[in-house]
């Protein structure tokens, strides 16, 4: 066998041995997929989506959880978006990254990004729940969200903000800008896709938490919707978490129904995300 | 000779220790272009943005002497430096056009300065004066990135001419460009010398000698000679003048 042959066997065992990997992941995928869809795609209807909760499997519905969980996520959004795009800014912008402070906070970030998720419950139960009397309501239980995607964003935002070069900055500040004209006016328009992609990621994975919010008091039986921040709350997870605990083969078959709710509306925050990429990609640098 | 607008006094720059620039003299007359050539390294570019305080986000730089703009010290306390780059604008080496329509380029540095302006005819003239117009005219709103090498470059020439500067300062700004390109710049630098004075570093020296008034020449971070270009280039009198010229080395 030539040199050459040799590495063309190789170049199509590598390009093999990745096809396979790649298939193998995608087919337990489709398994769970499809094992959730044979089982809740009957129960889909709109009676489903608008009634409460109930004792009986073909009464309940997911109206309390899915509201619950539009509450929560803006809640989260409005606390945690400004928070950590701003955290980002300063970092990169404004602290002096080689100072022992900055890089203590910097290691901090990257700690808490991998924190359990039921860590934060336990320090929004002491903190939010009890420590400031909010109970287990929206707000709570926002807070607590926003507290653990707060390092993805920053994160995220840090590298978006990274990727902006500095011949940017330097071509505005030649036109006589002030730094925070560089930074609103040059730096936050080009860095934007990276942040937003960042953003909408941290929050899908917010809206699949159950755990923290199980934690703080989320309640699994709602018959009503939330009016305001202060009320209680159930989520989709926490709902779907319920009906899977139960005994009765029906429950189990809602719970897939409220699955496939809950997939439907990642999927849509993802297709979002990638449109307002789009969008703003127009300059692509 | 004009008279001078900027006026170098004992200038001398420091990386940390390291000496860039070494106690130069050396004053740029309005209205005219006067051409930075020598060796790399020998601090051609350090100098250039010492002049309208560009060298103030460079780490560990410090900056001993004085510059004179119009008889001012950028360098006294008081002075913004902000203010300095309003009135001397820059081009720099790579091409870097904002991430944003080729209208805004222009628009965005007057905006932010809050200049009074109509925006339509400050693009169309600038565009106009940066010998861009024509090409782009049926597509401002388009990206500034999808324009090639060279017509981003004098966009960033006519982004400079928007702020309506007095010197715009060039740092090689042909160097990333093909030669067709190359001499569309410098017939727009010719173009541009009755309205701007234009300090410009290249390496090509017979850019310097097509474009130029006047020329000065470092070398290891002294002003080894300045003056009239065509006696530099025809008449040197320095010996290490007439060798980097006549391409002995550097
Ligand atoms: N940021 C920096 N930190 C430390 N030293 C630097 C820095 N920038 C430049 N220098 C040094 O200062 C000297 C002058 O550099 P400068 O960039 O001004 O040279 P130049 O004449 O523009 O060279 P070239 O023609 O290659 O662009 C060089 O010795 C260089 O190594
Ligand atoms: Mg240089």
């Amino acid at each position: 066998m030539t040199t050459k042959e040799r590495r063309m066997k190789q170049d199509m065992l590598f390009r093999w041995c990745c096809r396979i990997v790649t298939f193998m992941a995608l087919g337990v995928l489709l398994v769970l997929l499809s094992h959730i869809f044979s089982q809740g795609f009957k129960w889909l209807s709109w009676d489903f989506i608008n009634s409460y909760p109930s004792r009986f499997a073909d009464q309940a519905g997911i109206k309390s959880a899915v509201w619950g969980s539009i509450w929560v996520i803006s809640f989260t959004a409005i606390f945690s978006v400004p928070f950590g795009v701003a955290t980002a800014f300063f970092l990169e912008e404004y602290s002096n990254s080689n100072s022992k402070f900055v890089r203590l906070l910097q290691i901090n970030i990257a700690n808490l990004a991998g924190m359990p998720s039921i860590i934060y419950g336990l320090l929004g139960l002491t903190l939010f729940a009890r420590g400031i009397g909010l109970g287990g309501s929206v707000l709570t239980g926002s807070l607590t969200l926003s507290l653990l995607i707060l390092p993805v964003i920053v994160i995220a935002s840090q590298e978006a903000i990274k990727a902006v070069p500095n011949s940017i900055r330097y071509g505005a500040y030649a036109m006589g800008a002030r730094k925070w004209q560089v930074i609103v006016g040059q730096v936050l328009p080009a860095a934007l896709p990276g942040i937003m992609t960042g953003v909408i990621l941290s929050l899908s994975r917010a809206i699949g938490e159950t755990a923290p919010l199980i934690i703080i008091g989320a309640l699994s039986y709602v018959a009503f919707t939330p009016l305001g921040p202060f009320d209680d709350f159930t989520v989709l997870p926490v709902q779907i978490y319920n009906w899977a605990g139960r005994p009765q083969e029906e429950f189990h078959e809602i719970a897939s129904a409220g699955i496939i709710v809950l997939l439907a509306v990642l999927f849509t925050m993802n297709l979002v995300a990638i449109m307002i990429r789009q969008k703003f990609q127009k300059y692509r640098m | 000779m004009s008279k001078p607008i900027i006026q170098v006094k004992d200038l001398s720059i420091f990386y940390g220790e390291k000496k860039a620039i070494n106690s130069v003299n050396v004053s740029f007359s309005e209205k005219q272009v006067t051409a930075v050539i020598g060796p790399s390294g020998c601090g051609k570019s350090t100098l250039l943005r010492s002049l309208n305080r560009m060298n103030d986000f460079v780490e560990n730089l410090r900056v001993e002497g004085e510059v004179l703009y119009k008889d001012q010290n950028i360098y006294a306390p008081k002075i913004d430096s902000a203010d300095i780059r309003r009135q001397i604008g820059m081009v720099f080496q790579k091409p870097n056009p904002f991430p944003k329509s080729i209208y805004k380029n222009i628009t965005w540095g007057p905006q932010i300065n809050g200049y009074d302006f109509d925006p339509d005819a400050l693009v169309e003239k600038c565009l106009k004066r940066a010998a861009l117009w024509d090409e782009v005219k049926d597509r401002l709103d388009d990206s500034a990135l999808a324009l090639s090498g060279g017509q981003q470059q004098r966009l960033c020439i006519a982004r400079a001419i928007a702020m309506n500067p007095e010197v715009i300062l060039m740092d090689e700004p042909c160097s990333a460009l093909d030669p067709k390109a190359t001499s569309r710049i410098e017939d727009l630098i010719l173009d541009l010398r009755n309205r701007y004075t234009i300090i410009i570093v290249t390496h090509n020296m017979q850019q310097a000698a097509r474009i130029s008034d006047e020329t000065a020449f470092f070398f290891d971070g002294d002003l080894i000679e300045f003056g009239d270009t065509k006696e530099i280039f025809t008449n040197p009198v320095e010996e290490k003048t007439e060798d980097y010229i006549t391409g002995r080395f550097g």
